[in-house]
C-alpha cells in the first residue's frame, strides 16, 4: 500500500542492479538529495549544524568506512580512533605546509595518507583474524595517538601540543577557522559524504565488493574461486581507512577546529564507530547513516528530554546516555545482530504485503 | 600418448588434461596418499571412489592446489605444474565444489555465481568507484554469462534469496552453478551428491551430464554412491588407505579383485 514495486520491471541488466531497482525508493533518495542540498543550506544555524548536522554528516563517512572493513570484510577493527587522527593530523600537516592549496584536496590528501598506513596496520590480517585481529589494530590506536602526543614535528613544536586548523577556503569561502558559516561547512561536509556513500555503494556492488564479501563469509572458499585473500584483505583496509581519514580531517578542520589527540580520538572513538556500525547494521551502507544518526541524535535527545524538560541533574543525564548506549548495543547483538538496517528492510517487506499480509 | 578414446555411448574423449604422477602426501606420520598416478583427459567424466579415509578428499585437495605433495608432480596442460597459491590454481581454469557445502552465506545467490565470474573481471579501483565505462560494462556482460548459467542449472526463481535461507539440494546446485561460472577447464566435484534423496540424485546426476555435454568440461569428481558412479563416469580411479588399487572402465572395475576385496571386505587368516 504505502510501498509498491508491482509494475515496476527491469529489463537489462544495469536497470536490475542499480543501487535502488525501485522507482519509489528512487524518488525518494532525490528528494532527500535535493533537500540536503538546495533546503537545508538555507534554514541552517549554527546550533544545528554543530550539534547534530556536521557530526552526522562526519561520523556517518567513519562509520561507512569502518562497515567496508567489519560488515563487508568481516575484518574486525577497533583503531578507528587512530586513523581518524592519522586524517586529523595529516590534513593539518598538508593545510600549514601548503597553505595555497583547495581544502578539497587537503581532505582528500589525509584520506590518502591514511589508506597508506592502514594498509600497513593491516598486514596482520593476513595471519590472524577475529579478536587476535581486534587486538592487533588495538595496537594501533594506542601506537597512533601515542606517536601523536610525543612526536612535536605532527603538532608543528606548538607549547600546547594541540593542532588548530588555520582558516581555508574553498572557491573563495572559508569553510574552517573562525570565520566559518555554519551552511559552509555543512556543505563541504555533505560533499564529501555524499561521495563517500555513492563510492562505497558502487565498490561494494561491483567485482571487489564480492571479492571483500567472499572473503568475509569463507575465506577458504573464497580463494578456491580465485580471490587472492592478500589483495582483498589490503585493499579492504586501504579503502576503509580512506574513509576514515576524510573523516578525521573533517572532524579536526571543521567541526572541532582544535585537537588534542589524547581526547579527540581516543580508543573511546573506536568503540563509537563500532556501535554505530552495529547498531545500524553491519554490510549495510544504509545501516552507515542509520548508526550515525541515531548515536549523535540519541545524546542530543537525551539532554533535551532529561535535563531541559524533566530537570534532571546533568551528570545523571550523561550517565543514563551510557547506560542506554550499552543497553542498546547488546540488545542489537542479541535481537537484531544485522542492525536498524534490517529492521528497516524488514519493515519494507511488511509495507509491501500492507494492509493484506497473505 | 595424447590420442584419446571413444567411450561406449560415443563420446570422444581427448588428450590428457591432468595428469598426477607418483604423488604422495604426508600429514607428519600418517600417509593420506601414496605414490599414485592417473590422468584425466579432456570432456571425460572422471570417478575417483573408495572407502571411508581412503583419501580421495586429499586427491583432489591435491588438484585444487590445496595440499601441496611431499612427492610427485601434477602435470596441467603437458607442464608441470609449478607450486601456486588456490587462487592461482582457480586463476588457470580448475574450478570446485565441497563435501560440506562452501557457499557465502550472508550473499544472495545470483552474487554467489557472479563471484565464479571474478577471475574474469578485470576493471580496475577507480573506474568500479565511479561505475562507469569498464565496471559497468564488464558487470553487465559477466552478468549475462552468471544468468546463462543460473538458467541452465534452473534456479532463476531464486536468484536473488539469500543463500541461507535456501534448502540444502538447492544449495548444492547453486555451488555448481558458482563453480560453472568460472568456466572452468576442470572441475572438481567432492561428493556432489552426498546427502540426497533419490530424486535430488537423478536431477544432479542430470546437470552433471548435460555440463559434460553442453560445455564439454572435463569432470573429476568423488562420489560414494557406487550406482551413481557406474552410470555417470567414463573411466574409475578406485584408492584405498592412500593407494591406487584399481583404475579402468567401470565394468573393468565392477569385475577387479582388489576393489570387491576393498568395498567387501576379506577375511585376513
Amino acid at each position: 500500500m504505502f510501498y509498491r514495486e508491482a509494475g515496476d520491471f527491469s529489463t537489462t541488466y544495469p536497470e536490475d542492479s542499480q543501487t535502488f531497482p525501485i522507482k519509489f525508493d528512487r524518488y525518494r533518495y532525490y528528494v532527500v538529495l535535493a533537500f540536503a542540498f538546495l533546503v537545508v543550506p538555507f534554514i541552517i544555524n549554527d546550533y544545528w549544524a554543530n550539534a547534530i548536522l556536521l557530526p552526522f554528516l562526519i561520523y556517518a563517512i567513519a562509520a561507512i568506512g569502518l562497515n567496508i572493513l567489519t560488515g563487508y570484510c568481516g575484518q574486525v577493527s577497533l583503531g578507528t580512533g587512530g586513523f581518524m587522527a592519522v586524517g586529523a593530523y595529516s590534513c593539518y600537516k598538508f593545510m600549514t605546509a601548503f597553505p595555497d592549496l583547495s581544502m578539497f584536496i587537503n581532505v582528500l590528501l589525509a584520506g590518502v595518507v591514511t589508506a597508506a598506513v592502514g594498509v600497513l596496520f593491516g598486514l596482520p590480517s593476513l595471519r590472524i583474524k577475529g579478536f587476535y585481529l581486534a587486538v592487533a589494530t588495538l595496537a594501533a590506536q594506542f601506537f597512533l595517538v601515542w606517536l601523536f602526543n610525543r612526536v612535536p614535528w605532527f603538532y608543528n613544536y606548538s607549547a600546547s601540543g594541540q593542532i588548530n586548523a588555520p582558516e581555508r577556503t574553498v572557491l573563495g569561502v572559508a569553510v574552517t577557522g573562525p570565520n566559518t558559516s555554519a551552511w559552509a561547512a555543512y556543505l563541504f561536509c555533505l560533499v564529501f559524504c555524499v561521495a563517500s556513500a555513492i563510492v562505497a555503494r558502487n565498490l561494494t556492488r561491483g567485482s571487489i565488493g564480492r571479492k571483500w564479501m567472499a572473503i568475509r563469509d569463507m575465506d577458504i572458499a573464497a580463494e578456491i574461486i580465485g580471490v587472492n585473500p592478500m589483495k582483498a584483505k589490503l585493499t579492504a583496509f586501504a579503502i576503509s581507512s580512506f574513509f576514515v581519514g576524510i573523516s578525521g580531517a573533517l572532524f579536526f578542520a571543521l567541526y572541532l577546529g582544535a585537537v588534542e589527540v589524547g581526547e579527540a580520538f581516543s580508543i573511546q572513538k573506536s568503540f563509537l564507530i563500532l556501535f554505530m556500525v552495529i547498531i545500524g547494521g553491519l554490510g549495510s551502507i544504509f545501516g552507515s547513516f542509520a548508526g550515525a544518526a541515531f548515536l549523535v541524535v540519541l545524546p542530543v535527545a537525551m539532554k533535551i528530554v532529561g535535563a531541559d524538560m524533566l530537570g534532571m541533574p546533568t551528570d545523571i543525564v550523561a550517565h543514563l546516555q551510557l547506560v542506554v548506549v550499552g543497553a542498546l548495543i547488546i540488545v542489537f547483538l542479541i535481537l537484531e545482530p544485522h542492525g536498524i538496517a534490517q529492521l528497516w528492510r524488514l519493515a519494507k517487506e511488511k509495507l509491501r504485503l500492507w494492509p493484506f499480509p497473505h | 600418448m595424447d590420442e584419446g578414446y571413444t567411450t561406449t555411448d560415443g563420446r570422444k574423449i581427448g588428450g590428457v588434461v591432468m595428469e598426477m604422477k607418483n604423488i604422495t602426501l604426508r600429514f607428519g606420520g600418517v600417509v593420506a596418499i601414496k605414490d599414485i598416478s592417473f590422468d584425466i583427459r579432456e570432456g571425460e567424466i572422471r570417478a575417483i571412489i573408495g572407502p571411508n579415509g581412503a583419501g580421495k578428499s586429499s586427491m583432489l585437495n591435491v588438484m585444487s592446489g590445496f595440499y601441496v605433495p611431499q612427492e610427485g608432480e601434477v602435470w596441467f596442460h603437458g607442464k608441470p605444474r609449478p607450486q601456486m597459491k588456490p587462487y592461482q590454481v582457480a586463476q588457470q581454469g580448475i574450478a570446485r565444489t565441497f563435501q560440506n557445502i562452501a557457499l557465502f552465506e550472508g550473499m544472495s545467490v545470483l552474487d554467489n555465481v557472479m563471484t565464479g565470474r571474478l577471475t574474469q573481471m578485470k576493471s580496475g579501483l577507480f573506474a568500479q568507484a565511479i561505475w562507469k565505462g569498464k565496471a559497468e560494462a564488464e558487470e553487465t556482460e559477466n552478468r549475462e554469462f552468471a544468468e546463462k548459467i543460473i538458467d541452465f542449472l534452473e534456479i532463476q526463481a531464486i536468484r536473488k534469496t539469500p543463500v541461507a535461507r535456501l534448502p540444502y539440494g538447492l544449495k548444492k546446485r547453486v555451488e555448481l552453478a558458482r563453480a560453472l561460472a568460472a568456466e572452468p577447464k576442470l572441475l572438481l566435484l567432492d561428493e556432489p551428491m552426498a546427502g540426497m534423496n533419490v530424486e535430488e540424485k537423478e536431477d544432479m546426476s542430470r546437470f552433471i551430464l548435460d555440463v559434460n555435454d553442453e560445455f564439454g568440461t572435463t569432470i573429476a569428481l568423488i562420489e560414494h554412491d557406487m550406482g551413481v558412479v557406474m552410470d555417470l563416469s567414463d573411466r574409475v580411479v578406485v584408492m584405498d588407505y592412500g593407494q591406487k588399487i584399481g583404475d579402468g572402465t567401470p565394468d573393468d572395475i565392477r569385475n577387479n579383485q582388489a576393489v570387491i576385496d576393498a568395498y567387501l571386505g576379506v577375511s585376513h587368516d
